[in-house]
Parts: C-alpha cells; structure tokens; sequence
C-alpha cells in the first residue's frame, strides 16, 4: 500500500513556533507515518495556492515545516494561528540516504529545516558522527541553535556577526581539508550546493543535495520540475548524488519559471 | 512463436512507429531532456506539450488533484511560448530517432497556422492541434466543440504545412463523430480521441473546489470506458487513423482500443501509475497477450471489434 495521502488531507495546527525573524515552524498531526528526512509535502492553503514543504520535524506525535515569508503563499502561512486548516498531500520525492558513520552536513539558510530531521536521524545511531554548518548572512538569522545545542555546529555568518566570516561552502572546504568524511550531505541556495557538490566530486567524496525547483503536480507528471535528462525535482528527487549533478549542465545554472522558461541561478 | 517475431510496429498517415505506444501532450514534454528519457524507455513518438504563441505560466497551484480512479487536472496550458520551444524541439530531434509531433494551441486559424509552420521549421515530425483542452479560456475545447471553427483551423493549418496533421478531440461534446468528420473532410491525416473528460473534486472540509481553476480534466482508469467509445464511433465513419487516449494503464486497456479501430495509443497519467517505464512494460504485455492469442501483427487486432460488430 501506498504510504503517501494524494489528495489533500485537511489537518488542524496544533502549534506555530517563530523560529527567527520572519521564520516559522507549523506543527500538526499526520496520518503518513515513516517520513524520510528530505521528503516534501504538497500543502494547500485552501483557496489560495499550494507549495511544497520540505519536513522540519519529523516524531511520533506530530510533523512539522519551517520556512521563512517570502512570497504571498507564505506571507498566508505564516499568518495562521493554532486550530486553523490547511491541506496536506504527500509525503513526496526520495529523501536523504545516509552512508557511513562520519558526516559533514551544510546548511544554507532555511536549507538547515530539511537537514535538521536528518540530523537527528544521523544521531539516533550511537556510533554515527555528524559535523553541522549552518550558513546564514548575519547573526539575527539563525534559528535551532537550541536544538543543535548538543551537536559540533559550526556557523558562518557572510557579514561576520558571529562564527566564520564567510559562506558556508567556503568553511565546509576549510573542514573537508583537515577532516575525512564520509558523506557530506548539504541544503540551501543552489550556488552554494555547486560549490559543495564540485569540492567533494573532486576529491571522491560521496555527496547528496537536495534540490528546489517550481514544482506543480509534485507526482511527477508534469515535467515542470524536470532538470538534466528528465530527472524529476519532486519523484526522482529532491535528493541527487554528486555523480548525477556532475552530469547536470543547469544545476547551480538555470532554472524553469512556471512558464518552463529558462530563468538565471 | 518468440516475442520478437511479434510485429507491433504501427502507422498513422506517413508516421511510422516501432510500437503503438505514444506519449500524450502534458506529460513530461515541457523540456528536451524530459522528452530524451521518454524516448529512451521506449515510446514510439512524443506529443511535446501545447505550446502557444505567448509564454504562459498556468493557473496557480493546486493544478492537480487525485481522485478515485484518476487524476483531475488543470494545469491552464504553461508553456515558455513558440519562439523559446525552437530549441527544446531541436535538441529532441538531435538525440532521438523517434518521431516527434508538436501539439499547439491556438485563438483562431492565424494563431494554428503559425504555431505549425514554426513547429515544421523547428523539425517537428507532425503537428498535433489541441482542439479539445478543458479548462483554458478561450482555446482547446470552446473551439473545438464548434464545427465550423474545427472545419477552418484545420483546413487554414493543412494548407500551410506538409508534415502530417492530428486533431485532438474531447469527449465533451454531443456529438464527436461529427467533429471527426469534418476535420477529416477538411485535411486532418489522423484523429486523436479523446482528451480528459471535465471534472471537479470538492474539499468537503473547507466546502471549496481543490484546484484553483476549479474545474478541470479528468484522466486515468475512469475514463478509459469513455475513450474506447469514441474511437469506435469515430473509426466507424472515418478512414484516416484514430489514435485513442484515455486510462491506458495495461496492454489490455491498449487491445480495447486497437479492437475499438485505434492504429496506436497515448499514454498519459500511466506515467504516474506505472513509472517513466510504462512504454517499454506496456509493449512486452502486448506482445506476450498476443503471443498467448495467437497474433503476430498488431495489424490484425486494430478494428477487430468493428468487424465483429452487428448492424
């Protein structure tokens, strides 16, 4: 039997959490269970859109989603309040695949919402070790640092305000110099995932990214996500091997507006 | 008897296919590599997604929605426009050797008959003209259910290219077989039939319809009873090839509408249900089921059903 809701699934929050200036996290119930970390959700916000949600938190009692307000879908998500309804379809895609005991992780930004259950995944094997880096571009932005309280985080800030001076793929090079790994695993803005991706393809690093594109039907049938030779962002993804994004000539490039047109990284 | 000895190799006017298997408009088809991996799970030809004279981004989410026995969908026609399709279609055309039939999408006969002759330049093997879309304002079916409006896209769209024309048909009309007839009193080399049947799904919770065009076009198991239908009626008062769309998830949903007078088949939602690997899987089913019933020809499956009829 399929594990995914197709149709959406009206939840009530059971909770809102302001994780950092302009950035939330809503929780509800949801029938689902056995959501990989990188999966995604559909979810509706009835009567105005629908956008996928990658899983922030992922337990028995409840799942969750965080992003920051960007546009107006989630200028509208982020103005709900406990007890309020949205649509959820999914979960979606193929999620992260953990390999080895030693892991580099690099968060971009709102990338770190799709690592964090990966992380608590990575942990929940005593003999498994992960180094996190968490990229933001000043100080104010950062969100789970009690939630990483535990964990060997290393921040970079662009403007300095706190931890490394810098981006994230710059610090996760200066670690991958001193430090083997086994598997670095990254999420945040796509220039940021190429840098990461061509650092560890060049010195035969396993590596996964999870990609965002517009995605529509979130099935895989309407091949408005679809990079390289039809790889689709929402069925094949949105987590690729290193190898397979070496043989995609627009990841960290271009991508598609709704139109299908190509449109500037 | 093996099962390379059985031909399922097909025509439709001067196309010829290495099997009957089609991909449909929509699907996969916005973008040259999606289209290159179709090819390479063994599709016969490709119908590219309509494609208009203007980039068109579609209606907002949600454009999709599952429902008992298929999907309802009202994607509003996206596309990047004619001009930025040029180069999808000609790198296509470089990696693949299977035919490949640009579907357009048009106001009225200069829109159709600029949108084909771009397609012929960019080296489309065929045109496909969308007649029949449900849900987009203006184009697809508010033409293609008036008679004398399919009579003249047709007849202006024939006249200005040379590589062979389908029409795409929708079942929401009363009487399809008369639309049939007059695109093929007007040139059309070969009838498509049939596009997704008109359909809603309400949010019972919210007491609001899920896609934000409301309505839309119902494809998958649920229509396939539809769709042979309409190839029979049309196959029954045409004689240029009918290729039948409409919930082909098996070889056995394919024999229904070769039997009904189809000369080959699109696959749509399967892509969903059964994997990129639909086209390869549904021609092995074929050719073990005609193995089984003793056939070595496609040929002599397509229209069996007429000749069986009565009266």
């Amino acid at each position: 039997m399929k594990n995914e809701i197709t149709c959406p699934r009206i939840v009530e929050i059971k909770n809102t959490k302001i994780e950092a200036k302009n950035i939330k996290t809503i929780f509800f119930n949801f029938p689902s269970k056995n959501i990989i970390p990188g999966q995604f959700l559909m979810i509706w916000i009835p009567g105005l859109d629908e956008i996928p949600m990658s899983v922030s938190y992922i337990s028995d009692r409840e799942i969750g989603f965080t992003f920051r307000k960007v546009g107006e879908a989630t200028r509208a998500l982020y103005d709900l309040k406990k007890r309020d309804k949205i649509g959820v379809r999914g979960p979606y895609g193929n999620g992260f695949t953990i390999k080895g005991e030693k892991i580099l992780v690099v968060g971009g930004g709102t990338g770190i919402a799709t690592l964090a259950p990966l992380i608590e995944k990575i942990l929940s094997t005593k003999k498994r070790r992960v180094t996190v880096i968490f990229g933001v571009k000043t100080k104010d932005e950062l969100f789970f640092t009690r939630r990483f309280r535990n964990i060997d985080l290393k921040i970079s800030t662009d403007d300095g305000s706190i931890g490394f001076k810098g981006v994230a793929s710059e610090l996760a090079e200066k670690i991958i110099n001193n430090e083997d790994f086994d598997q670095v695993i990254t999420c945040g803005p796509e220039k940021m995932m190429k840098k990461i991706v061509d650092i560890c393809n060049s010195r035969k690093i396993p590596v996964q990214a999870s990609l965002e594109r517009y995605i529509k039907c979130g099935i895989g049938l309407c091949g408005q996500c679809c990079i390289g030779e039809g790889l689709r962002v929402c069925k094949d993804g949105p987590v690729f091997e290193g190898d397979t994004l070496a043989k995609i000539p627009e990841f960290g490039y271009f991508k598609r507006d709704a139109s299908g047109r190509k449109i500037k990284i | 008897m093996k099962n390379d000895e059985i031909d399922t190799s097909t025509r439709l006017s001067t196309l010829v296919l290495k099997n009957p298997f089609m991909l449909a408009s929509g699907i996969m088809d916005e973008d040259a590599g999606s289209m290159i991996r179709i090819a390479k799970n063994g599709a016969a030809a490709i119908i590219t997604k309509s494609i208009g004279t203007k980039q068109r981004e579609g209606y907002a989410n949600p454009t999709i929605v599952e429902v008992d026995c298929g999907i309802i969908n009202s994607m509003g026609l996206p596309n990047p426009g004619i001009e930025a399709y040029g180069e999808e279609i000609k790198l296509v055309k470089k990696k693949t050797s299977i035919p490949i039939i640009g579907s357009i999408f048009g106001r009225d006969e200069k829109e159709f008959c600029l949108l084909a002759k771009k397609m012929e330049t960019y080296g489309a093997d065929a045109v496909e003209l969308n007649l029949s879309c449900p849900h987009a304002k203006g184009y697809g079916l508010e033409i293609g259910s008036n008679p004398e409006k399919v009579g003249n896209i047709v007849a202006s769209v024939k006249s200005s290219i040379s590589i062979p024309l389908l029409v795409k048909l929708s079942p929401n009309v009363t009487d399809i077989v008369e639309i049939a007839k007059t695109a093929e009193k007007n040139g059309a080399d070969i009838i498509t039939a049939v596009n997704s049947v008109k359909a809603m799904k309400i949010d019972i919770e919210t007491g609001l319809p899920v896609l934000s065009n409301k309505i839309g076009g119902y494809s998958g198991r649920a229509i396939k009873p539809i769709g042979v239908r309409c190839v029979y009626e049309i196959s029954k008062e045409v004689d240029i090839p009918v290729v039948g769309v409409g919930g082909i998830l098996t070889a056995e949903d394919a024999i229904e509408y070769f039997m009904a007078g189809a000369s080959a088949v699109q696959i749509g939602s399967a892509v969903y249900y059964r994997g990129v690997e639909v086209f390869k899987k549904l021609n092995n089913e074929l050719k073990e089921w005609m193995k089984r019933h003793g056939y070595r020809k496609l040929l002599d499956i397509i229209g069996l059903a007429q000749k069986n009829r009565r009266g």
